[in-house]
This record gives structure tokens, sequence and C-alpha cells, in this order.
């Protein structure tokens, strides 16, 4: 890690550059506009100065085109900025659907990193170069925050929510990782190092440690030990195909919403199954809350989104398309699964 | 540069400071100006408090990964200096004092409308102080004075309860002390003295006095809310028991935002009278800068989440949040525009309020062009929470509100107390203060944009030469307060005698000896013609 | 009627009795000021939990709107009772002003019967929630059974967990209690200052050219039934 004394941050992501030109723009106003009050002031100070005790100055009370001038101007650059700084930030905020996607845990004091290859990391992040990468994240305590200055990325990570960050390496290297929302007491130990390799790099670490299972099987195991596939499927809407469509489904208050089923959306469903209930399937999912773990359901949410057929993205509709989501057939499954008695008769 | 003219010793006369000397005179006084003077005291107190724990940070700060002190004492110092400076100290500063003092004096007004509401005030202050402070001797608290959940509803175990019952009590001073100056104001102005013809000072206590009123209730009950989950157990704000983190944010800032305008606006109006003062000329657009108060005050309640770009509010959210943040800079843009006119063709005399005045004009600029930076989404985004947020806020709340603290208080000095403190200390005590401030908080700038985050004990090497040269600019910038502090109340004893408008400036509170008497006229005044009469105040030749 | 011999008092700072009874009736119109945020503040937070956990909520308010004297929940026995004592209130400020001492005497007492009447339902519903078990502190906090059934039959209508449900609806509890309990303190506060109207309007203290002080403390009892009728429909009619 480099750790010279620097001016300016690297520039190591996509979104960097496109960071460091706007503020430089900021820069140029801010400076225009403060060197021309200061020079007027220091000019007015030195060539008014009191040069007799019993002066007395013209009284002059504005000048109504002068105020105007000065408001408009202001107004019109600020918009500017806002416009500018806008568009940068509905970028930095919408990950391209093909990123590859890393989970990550923030708990006092440390991060946990999970690839969906398996590999799993503390405090360091394994990024290929060049490639679009976004974080799902959540907290297991407190609100924390997952800052990569030299990317110009963060977000603040909350716990019982997931959170999105996602950004383009530009450059190989190490570069800071540092957690920016105060979690505690060693907040300032809460910080790591992002490694972005070369592609090939990049796979050789991914296969360097064979024994770690990737979520979605450890994800598959779950979803067979709960009995997920009992329902889902037959009486429940399948999964096959799920993940990033978007589902027509009724909140709470019985308004009709379009939804896209996310890693936030599936997380919520597994949870509070009754926030969002897909149009047309009666209210019988029970709610999971009180079994699984973060770590448990992002490995479920892994394993769901493996059953997404690759093709089109239209709208889902919970078709019972038969049985999609049976188990490999080398697992046996479960008899009366946990919580089936959630669903006697009424 | 015209110095300052002495007045032969006058024979004696009853002013509200020797009318009666004892300890109860004081403590059940109803006299404002008297009110003002307990204030001053106490709130200097929480600024050296405050100021202690921030020279301990910035020692430890001087190394990445010092042991000056451990984790969690730091926590605790950065939440101590949060809470004493924000509440203790900036929140009431310039109201309080200069507001309590000058407020009924500036209006031909004897009191204001509710002394006793206005004695007891200050009493609710110091039992909410003294509560917050009880939190730091039994041991501190450490969740910042921003006290997020779920850290400060579930995880911490401080004495979080304490302070924010002290904070919460303290907030009913703030509420009633601007009930009074909202009605004072509205209703006690002399014969003649109509709004127009107000002095900016009046203006801005007016703007700041709504925020008070309007914003602190908000923050009562924020706290009690975390207050009853951290005691009841029960999901409010924290997700594991139910509740929304973010919903605690909204209602945090909802106060806290227009906590930063109760901050700056007094010391805008202090600047708006001390300009006009040392040029000798009316200020120019006095109308729109009294408009402009207003504004700032109103625009402030409708920014809150820009506090919240990346804590997970919608991208729409943040859009409507960044374009009103852009909006509510601009009214103190105006401002500066001003100032600055005024000075045009004016008759300049750089005494050291003037110097004050025009410090804070320099810093406040910086400090409010910042603030666009953070207003701008895509910057925010990279600088929130790292110590470019704490540069703004120190330019702005130090740069700004301290020098125009320190600024009025030399020029009202003579009001206040009826002496002259030394000039030439003053002016070299503003130059000290000024270039110390720049060494302290401008390479945080950097060190912001570089990455650092705040609330870190320790940090990253490549960030050691800008701490090193904060914590350089903050030895110097301590010194240009602690040299004020020593002069003025040497002032106090040795200063000269003041006359009744040492300044020649306009304004009622100088057609009245100095120090006034308890009543402040010996008859009510009648105004007959708009503020900043530059055009008919009479100047010595000498 | 001769006018009472009192004249009144005008403190020091106020020029004359016109400027000193404006400047305490827009104190107590910038104090109300306050209030509404203070209150706003928990209203806004009870909105918002009600959008996002309706079916506690609406748990919650079958309860509240359960408890009833004569078919008639108590909370609308409530906002009967304010709304009368209101309607007194403002007879006695005219009563003050036509100079007529013994009917301002009978309005104020009127007053604060139904003041302390709206105390003491207040008071009896407490204690049915108390019975109920759902006082929300950490341990004080069990539904007796038939609360609890409810719950049960509302988690599985919804497919909610039922701890998560039972979580909620401590939560709705616990806005109850701190909401109308600030509201009762508002109201035990305003009763202590109609017992102060009382005890000087039995001296002659008011008469029509000092009426001041009726008509500041009559306009905080007005602002504190209008919190209540915001509060009413709130919590107990939730649907």
């Amino acid at each position: 890690m480099d750790t010279s004394f620097r001016l300016f941050p690297k520039e190591a992501s996509q979104l960097a550059a496109r960071v460091d030109h706007l503020v430089l723009f900021l820069l140029g106003v801010s400076a225009f506009f403060a060197i021309l009050i200061f020079a007027t002031i220091l000019f007015f100070v030195v060539y008014y100065r009191r040069r007799n005790p019993g002066e007395r100055p013209p009284q002059i009370a504005g000048n109504t085109l002068l105020e105007i001038v000065w408001t408009v101007i202001p107004t019109g650059l600020t918009m500017v900025m806002f416009v500018w700084g806008a568009k940068v930030f509905v970028a930095a905020q919408t990950p391209p659907a093909d990123a590859m996607e890393i989970f990550v845990i923030g708990k006092q004091w440390m991060w946990e990193i999970q690839h969906p290859e398996g590999r799993r990391e503390i405090d360091t992040l394994h990024v290929p170069v060049g490639r679009a990468v976004k974080l799902t994240m959540t907290s297991l305590d407190v609100i924390h925050d997952f800052s990569i200055p030299d990317f110009r990325v963060k977000q603040d990570v909350r716990p019982g929510s997931y959170s999105t960050e996602w950004f383009v390496p530009t450059q190989v290297g190490q570069y800071r990782l540092f957690c920016d929302q105060y979690c505690g007491a060693k907040h300032a130990e809460m910080i790591g190092t992002v490694i972005v390799c070369d592609p090939a790099q990049y796979a050789a670490w991914l296969a360097g440690a064979p024994s770690d299972v990737p979520p979605r099987v450890a994800g598959e195991k779950l979803f067979l030990q709960y009995g997920c596939a009992t329902c889902h499927g037959q009486y429940a809407p399948t999964l096959a195909g799920l993940y990033g469509r978007s589902v027509d489904v009724l909140d709470e208050h019985g308004n009709h919403r379009q939804v896209i089923a996310d890693e936030a959306y599936l997380r919520e469903s597994i949870l509070y199954p009754e926030a969002k209930m897909v149009v047309g399937y009666p209210n019988r999912m029970p709610s999971f809350k009180s079994s699984l773990s973060e770590e448990q359901l992002m490995q479920l949410i892994e394993y769901i989104k493996t059953l997404s057929a690759a093709a089109d993205l239209g709208s889902y509709h919970g078709a019972n398309l038969g049985p999609a989501t049976q188990p490999s057939e080398a697992q046996p499954r479960i008899e009366n699964p946990p919580f089936s008695d959630f669903r006697t008769n009424r | 540069m015209a110095s300052i003219p002495y007045t032969p010793e006058l024979p004696f006369a009853e002013t509200y400071l020797n009318t009666r000397h004892t300890v109860a005179s004081w403590l059940l006084t109803h006299d404002h100006k008297r009110i003002a003077i307990l204030y001053m005291l106490s709130i200097t107190m929480f600024f050296a408090i405050g100021g202690s724990a921030a020279v301990v940070m910035r020692l430890q700060l001087l190394t990445p990964h010092s042991s000056l002190v451990e984790a969690e004492t730091y926590n605790k110092l950065f939440t101590l200096h949060g809470v004493t400076m924000v509440f203790f100290f900036l929140v009431p500063s310039i109201p309080v004092t200069l507001g309590n003092f000058l407020v009924p004096l500036m209006i031909g007004a004897r009191d204001l409308a509710f002394p006793r509401i206005n004695l007891a005030s200050w009493y609710i202050f110091m039992a909410g102080g003294s509560l917050a402070l009880s939190s730091l001797i039994l041991g501190g608290v450490d969740t910042g004075w921003t006290f997020y959940t779920p850290y400060s509803s579930t995880f911490a175990n401080t004495h979080v309860m304490l302070a924010i019952t002290g904070i919460f009590i303290a907030g009913f001073s703030s509420i009633l002390t601007g009930l009074n100056f909202i009605v004072t104001i509205h209703t006690m102005r002399c014969p003649g003295l109509t709004w127009f013809r107000l002095p900016l000072f009046i203006w801005t206590t007016y703007a700041t006095s709504i925020i008070f009123v309007l914003a602190t209730p908000v923050l009562a009950i924020t706290l009690a809310l975390v207050g009853l989950e951290r005691v009841l157990h029960v999901g409010i704000f924290d997700p594991a028991l139910g509740g929304d983190p973010i919903l605690f944010q909204h209602l945090f800032w909802f106060y806290s935002h227009p906590a930063v305008y109760i901050m700056i606006l007094p010391g805008m109006g202090v600047v708006s009278e001390l300009i006009p003062a040392f040029s000798r000329k009316e200020l120019f657009g006095y109308k729109v800068v009294a408009i402009a108060s207003l504004a700032i005050a109103l625009l402030g309640f409708l920014v809150w989440a820009h506090h919240m770009f990346i804590a997970g509010i919608s991208i729409y959210g943040g859009l409507v949040f960044s374009v009103l943040s852009f909006l509510v800079a601009i009214p103190s843009a105006i401002k500066v525009f001003n100032w600055t006119a005024t000075l045009y063709k004016g008759s300049i005399s750089l005494d050291t309020p003037m110097l004050y005045a025009l410090g804070f004009i320099g810093l406040f600029t910086i400090g409010g062009l910042t603030g666009l930076f953070l207003a701008t989404l895509g910057i925010d985004m990279h600088v929130h929470d790292t110590y470019f947020v704490i540069a703004h806020f120190h330019f702005i709340m130090v740069g700004g509100a301290v020098m125009a603290y320190l600024g009025g208080i030399h020029f009202w000095w003579p009001k206040i107390t009826g002496r002259l403190y030394p000039e030439r200390w003053g002016r070299i005590s503003a130059i000290i203060g000024f270039l110390g401030f720049v060494l302290t908080f401008f390479p945080q700038f950097l060190l912001g944009y570089l990455g650092m985050p705040r609330r870190y004990y320790a940090y990253a090497p490549e960030f050691q030469v800008y701490n090193v040269m904060s914590t350089c600019g903050a030895s110097i910038l301590a010194l240009g307060y602690l040299l004020p502090f020593t002069y003025l109340l040497w002032s106090l004893r040795w200063g000269k005698k003041a006359g009744a408008n040492p300044w020649h400036a306009t304004g009622l509170e100088w057609t009245t000896a100095s120090p006034p008497p308890t009543d402040n006229f010996d008859q009510t005044p009648v105004v007959t013609g708009p503020p900043y009469n530059y055009h008919e105040m009479e100047f010595p030749d000498d | 009627m001769t006018e009472a011999a009192t004249t009144v008092h005008v403190e020091h700072q106020f020029d004359d009795v016109e400027q000193q009874r404006e400047a305490a009736t827009l104190g107590i119109w910038a104090f109300l000021g306050t209030e509404v945020l203070f209150f706003g503040g928990m209203i806004c937070g009870y909105v918002v939990y009600r959008r996002l956990y309706f079916t506690a909520w609406h748990q919650g308010s079958l309860i509240t709107d359960n408890f009833r004297f004569l078919g008639i929940s108590s909370g609308a026995w409530n906002t009967a009772v304010l709304l009368t004592s209101s309607l007194t209130v403002a007879l006695s400020v005219r009563a003050t002003q036509l100079g007529q001492n013994r009917a301002l005497i009978k309005l104020l007492i009127a007053t604060m019967v139904f003041g302390i009447a709206f105390l003491g339902i207040k008071a009896a519903e407490y204690t049915h929630e108390y019975h109920e078990g759902v006082i929300p502190g950490e341990s004080m906090f069990h539904p007796d059974d038939e609360v609890t059934a409810d719950l049960h039959r509302a988690a599985d209508n919804t497919g909610a967990n039922p701890a998560t449900l039972r979580g909620q609806f401590r939560l709705f509890w616990l806005f109850y209690f701190f909401m109308t309990g600030v509201h009762a303190l508002h109201m035990i506060i305003g009763v202590g200052l109609f017992t102060f109207l009382l005890i000087r309007a039995r001296r002659g203290k008011y008469t029509p050219a000092s009426h001041a002080q009726v008509e500041i403390i009559g306009l905080y009892w007005h602002f504190v039934d209008l919190v209540w009728i915001f509060l009413f429909p709130l919590l107990y009619l939730v649907k």
C-alpha cells in the first residue's frame, strides 16, 4: 500500500474521473467568486480607508439591478452544479445488469466478504480490473459505511436491510477501504484493502481455497431443509426465472404495485412475506425471521438467483410452471419440514 | 486610523452594573442585561470545556497511531466536543448574550416582554448543561453528538440517557428565549420604529427565534423516543426490534439542520451592524438583506435530508433535497455581495470589530462555497462523513459564527461594560485567530477529499502531513481565543472608560449611557427615520 | 354595575395595558406553535409506523376502541367531554367580558370538572389496558390470552411472523402511552392553571377591563383539546 503523501486521491474507478471533473468545475467557480469577492474587499478596504477622522462618505441605499444580477447568476450556476452532480450520482447509484455480485456483511468491527463462487475474505476485497462489481451489503448490528475513496464511492450499510454500491475498477493496485459511519469503539480499525487484480490473477485467487463452499450450494441445502420446494412451484409462485423480473404484488394495504425481484425483495419476502404478496396467491407463507441468519439469507438468495432463466426479462406472474424447483435427486427430501403446521386449516 | 476618544470620568451614574451588588441581585435578576452576562459566563465555560476536548483530539491526531488517549476515550472526546459546542455554546451563543443584552436597547424598550421567563431560561439552560456535564464526569458518552441509532439506542453502554436528558431540558431554554424575542420584537418597538426601520441584528434575531420555536420541539421528541427505546427496548429505531434507523435520521436532522441556521444567522446580523459602523455607510440593500434572513430561516427547514444522501433514501429524495440545498445558499450569497457593496465608497476603519467582520466574510464565503460541494450529489457521495464535511462546518461555525461573536463582543464591549478594550491587542488577536483558523481547517478539506473519515482516533499514514498542519494551526487558534479572554477581563479593571458612543455608530443602543441604566433609557426614544443614518452622524475631527 | 376597584397591574417593561395584553396573547400563540411541532413530531412517528405496521396498529386500535361505557368507546366519551369543556371555556371568557363573575366561577368549575372527568376516564382506560397486559414496559408486556389469540389470528391471516407482529403491537402501545401520556400531562397542567384562575376569580380579579389571563389560559385549554381531536381518530379509529 502506497503510504506516501498525496495531494489528491488516485483515480481508480470508472466514476473517479467524472467526480474529479465535477469537483474541478465547482472549484473553478468557487475560486472565481471567492477571489473576486476577496480582491474587491481588499481593494475597497485600502482604497476607501479613512483618511481623516471627520470624513463622512456618500450614502448608497442599494441598486435593484445589481441585486437581480447577483441573484440570478448564482442561481443559474448552482442549477448547473445540481444537474451535473445529479447525473453523476444517478450513474453511481445504478449498477449495470451484468455486474458481478459480491455480498458484504459489516459488523463491529470487521467486514466479511462473500464471493458467489465460494471464496470468503475478511477486511479485504479482491476484484478483477475492468469488470463492473456490485456489492450487496447489510450489517449485523449498527450502521456502518463501505467507503473506497480512490473509487469515489461509499454507501451506508444498515442492519435490517440491504444497500448496494457498484464500481468498475480501472487500475490494478491496492486501495484503502474505510468504515465511514461511526459505529462504536473500534470504528477507526474497521478498515481494509481493496485488491484489484487482472482477470487471470483474480481467477487464480478465486480458485485458491477449494474447501470454500459456494453460497449457492449452501443455499440449496437450506432450500431443502426449510421445505421451500414444498410450496414453491405448486401452491406458491415458482421461483424459476423470478430473480431480476418485475413482479405484480399487493402490499399490506391491498394496493397494487409492480416491483423488481432484486436481493432486497427476496430478503423481505423471506422475512416479512405479508409485505408484498404476488397477485393471485393467498397469504400463506410463514415468516422465517427467527430461523435464518443474514449469512443464510444471502446463501438462499444466491441459490434462488441460479434458478433464473437466462432469457427474457418480461413481467413475472408467478405462473405455476410445474415443479421447476425440484431439488437434485441426490439429496433426500425432508419429511414434515419445519413450520408446516403453520398452515393448518382454519 | 482614528483612535477612540478618551471620555473623562463622568459623575456617578447608576447603571445596571452598579445598582446592586449582592449575589441574589444577580441570580434573581429580571434585568435582561444581567441575564445576558450570566449567559456569557455560562457559555464561555462550555466553550472552554468543548475547546479542551478539541485540544486533546488534535494532539492525538498528530501521529497516525497515537496512544495519547485510548480509542474509547477519543470517541467520548469528540462526542463531548460536539455536544458542548453545538448545544451549549453555538446554539445559544449570540442570541442569549448579545441578543438578550441588545434587543430591548435596539428597539427602545425597557426590557424583554417576559423578564421572568428570561431568567427561567437561564436556569433551565444551566440545569440541562449540568446534566450533560455530569454524563462527562461519570465517564462520558461515545455516540457522537448525532446519536445515530441503533448504536445510541441499543448498543452504546455509556451515559447516553444523562446526555440526552440534559439536551432535552436545554431545548426548553431555547424555546422560551425564542418566544421572548418574537413577542418583544412584535409588540414592544418604540414609537416610529416600523419593521423596515429595525437594525438588521433585530431581523436576524427574529428569524433565528422562529427557528428556535419551531425546530427545537422536534429534537425534544426525537431524543425522548431514543430514551424510550433505550429504557424499554421497544423497536422504534432499532431494526433488530422492528424499528427504522432512517426514521431517526429524518427526525434528528429535521431539527439539526435548521439548528445550523440558528448558529449562523445571528452572526450575519452582527456583521450587518459592524460593516456599516466601520464604513460609516448605510447597509447596501437593507431590505433585501432583511428578507434574505427570513428566507434562510424558512428554506432551512426544507433541506434536512442532504445529510442523508447515501444513508438509504431514494434517488428521487436525493434529487429534491439537493436542489433545495442549492437554493438555500442563494440568500447567503446575496448577503455577502451586499456587505461587500457597502464598503464601496465608504470611510473604512480597520478596528478590531471590523477585522472580525471582514474575517467572517472571507471564511464564511469559503465555508458556504464548500457547502455547494456537499449539496452536489455526485461530490457528496465521495466526501460524505469525511474531514471535508468537518472543514466545511468549522469554516461556517468557527470562521463564521465564532468570529462574528467575538466581533460583536468587542464592538458592544464598551456598551456592556463601560470600558474600552486595548485596541492593538484586539487587532493582533483577530489576525492571529484568523491565521490559526485557516491553518487548522483548510488542510482538512484536502484530507477529506483524500478520504480520511470522521471520528477516527487513528488514521492511514498518508494523511499525516495534513493532520500535523491542522494541529499546528489549532495551537495558534487557541492563542487567538486566549488573548481576547485575557485582555477583555483585564479591561474590566484597567480599561479606559467609554462614553455613550465611542464608535460613532447609529442605533438606539448608542444613544444611552455606557453601561446603560437598568431601565435602558431615561426617556422612551422616538424613531423618525431609517436605520444606519450615517448621513446625520457627527464625526469629530480628532 | 360598577367596575371592580382593582386596576390592572402593568409590568414595568410595558408601556400600557394594551401592549401588555398584546404581548401576552402573542406569547401564548407562539408557545402553542411550539406545541404543535412537539406533538407533531410524535404524530409523525406514529403515522409512519401506522403505514409500515398496519396490522399491528389495527389490532391496537381494536383494543383502544373496545373499552366502552354504554356502548360508546371511552375515546368517544373523552372527545365529548373535552368538546363540552371547550364550550365552557369559551363561555367563561364571555362571562368575564360581560362582567358576570358568578357565571365565570361556575363555568371555571365546570371546565375543571370536565377536565378531571377526562383524566378519570383516561385512568380507567389505562387500568383496563394494564389488565390486558399491554403496557409496553420490558417485563410488563404480557398480553392476556384473548389479545394474544387475536394477534395470532391476525398474523395467520396476513402470513406475518407472530413474534414480529407482537413486537410491532408493543410499539403501537409505546406510541399510545407516550402520546396520550404527554397529552394527559398537559391536561393536568391545564387543570392546575384553571385552579389558579378559579382562585383569582373568587377574589374578583377578572373584570371586562382585565381578563387577559382567562383568555390566554383558555387558549391553552382549547389547544390541548385540539390535540385530542387529532389523537382520537389516530389512536382509536385505525381502520
